[in-house]
């Protein structure tokens, strides 16, 4: 008996809070490093959703909906964005965007390196070169800017967990979407990602492949300005790219 | 009607949405869309309609005041909250501190329940799976979900080894995926 099968019974008890005692704590231990274990934990877990789903019963008295609505009043709070942008804004960032900051930092300091040589050698580029910096600012906005909607894209499966940060900042109508950890592609596919407004259809915000490593990124793809985003999204699509999702969603993310 | 991997529903996204935006009309969605399933589960378990209306409002305001523990892209509301109401009815039933964060409250598959009419499908063909069941699967697979039993406590109640009540066990939840799935 493989050690899966092994716990495959104990799995399910576990799911149902049925489990208790040493076999609780061993079963505890093993799903600290298999992770074929915890995702069939989720699986039996939904299972016991749909044991939920078959209860039936009158619905709950009137005054339940005032009393709850009361309650919630009585707790009113500002939005979360405004209790997590107290945070530094470097605790926003997490590796990849980290590495983007440093990316486009050094990227602005050759930029502006250049654009020295540039203006001393001849004025006619330096207009070239502003305008260079200036999308290279641009660039960066999204990611360093406070104001910016920062969202996290992660897939269900794990490990190793595909993830996407999708930086877009609509008053700039500028977005930088980093993925890492994708899978590969079959041929004559590529990784779309979808701007998902407060209402209406999902909009492209551009096409990527990832590279050996699974990394890919997407960076000011064209939009139409001022769209305000409820989430992002991926699916997978025809390289040449589609106008509408034409397959299940891989990945998204709403507002951190 | 069938189970799913990251399907947003937009109701979903939306409630979820406006929670994390401090709107309190959110809630009133929220509560309309799920109340009767969650009072369902509570009242099942619990039995008693004060405690169940009482787990309801427990159950809601833990997701007003952290909505950040469900993630819209992982499953449907209707589900989470029936198993988050269900961990919370049996901690109540058995008068324990709640043992179960709903952050943990993690379903990686789920079924498509976009409205009310899937949600009464889906609780019509659990009754039917549930239905087809040995009288002995389908009591040990209820006294460990309804009445919070461990399976000792479910092997001393019924006779029979522990071996048995576990085996039981998962081959019913097993039942119940593969009639989702077709």
């Amino acid at each position: 008996m493989s050690e899966h099968e092994q716990y495959a019974e104990d799995l399910a008890l576990y799911a149902l809070d049925a489990l208790r005692g040493d076999d609780r704590a061993k079963l505890d231990q093993h799903l600290t490093t298999c992770a074929d274990c915890r995702l069939e934990l989720e699986r039996l877990r939904a299972d016991t959703a749909l044991l939920a789903m078959s209860a039936v019963g009158p619905r709950p008295p009137q005054r339940a909906r005032q009393r709850l609505l009361d309650a919630v009043a009585q707790e009113a709070r500002a939005p979360l964005a405004h209790e997590v942008s107290r945070r530094p804004w470097w605790g926003w960032l997490g590796w990849a965007a980290t590495a983007a900051v440093i990316v486009f930092a050094l990227s602005l300091w050759q930029e502006n390196t250049m654009l020295r040589a540039t203006l001393a050698s001849a004025s006619s580029r330096q207009a070239e070169s502003a305008r260079q910096l200036d999308e290279l600012r641009k660039i960066a906005a999204p990611i360093i800017e406070p104001e910016a909607q920062r969202v996290t894209l992660v897939a269900t499966k794990t490990p190793p967990q595909p993830q996407g940060k999708a930086f877009y900042l609509r008053s700039r109508n500028s977005l930088v979407f980093l993925a890492s950890n994708m899978p590969a592609l079959p041929p004559q596919k590529a990784y779309e990602l979808w701007l998902i407004p407060m209402s209406g259809s999902p909009v492209p915000a551009g096409m990527f492949k990832p590279d050996a490593h699974g990394s890919g990124s997407v960076v000011n793809p064209p939009l139409p300005a001022g769209l305000e985003a409820k989430a992002f999204a991926i699916t997978i699509e025809n390289e040449a790219g589609s106008p509408t999702p034409t397959s299940p969603i891989l990945m998204s993310g709403a507002g951190e | 009607m069938s189970r799913s991997r990251g399907q947003i529903i937009p109701a979903d996204l939306t409630i979820v949405t406006g929670l994390k935006a401090g709107d309190q009309g959110a809630m009133a969605d929220l509560y309309d869309r799920y109340s009767s399933v969650v009072y369902a589960v509570a009242l099942r378990v619990l039995g008693d309609t004060g405690a169940a209306e009482d787990v309801l409002q427990e159950v809601f305001l833990q997701l007003w005041r952290n909505p950040n523990s469900f993630n819209a892209a992982r499953g449907n509301l209707a589900s989470w909250l029936a198993v988050v109401t269900r961990n919370r009815a049996i901690d109540s039933l058995r008068k324990r501190r709640p043992e179960t964060d709903i952050e943990d409250v993690v379903l990686s598959v789920a079924p498509d329940l976009a409205g009310a009419a899937e949600l009464a499908r889906a609780a019509e063909k659990v009754r039917g799976v549930m239905g087809t069941m040995a009288p002995a699967q389908r009591s040990a697979l209820e006294l460990a979900y309804w009445e919070g039993m461990s399976h000792s406590e479910i092997a001393e109640k019924t006779g029979e080894p522990l071996g048995t009540i576990k085996t039981r066990i998962r081959a019913g939840l097993i039942a119940l995926r593969k009639a989702f799935q077709t």
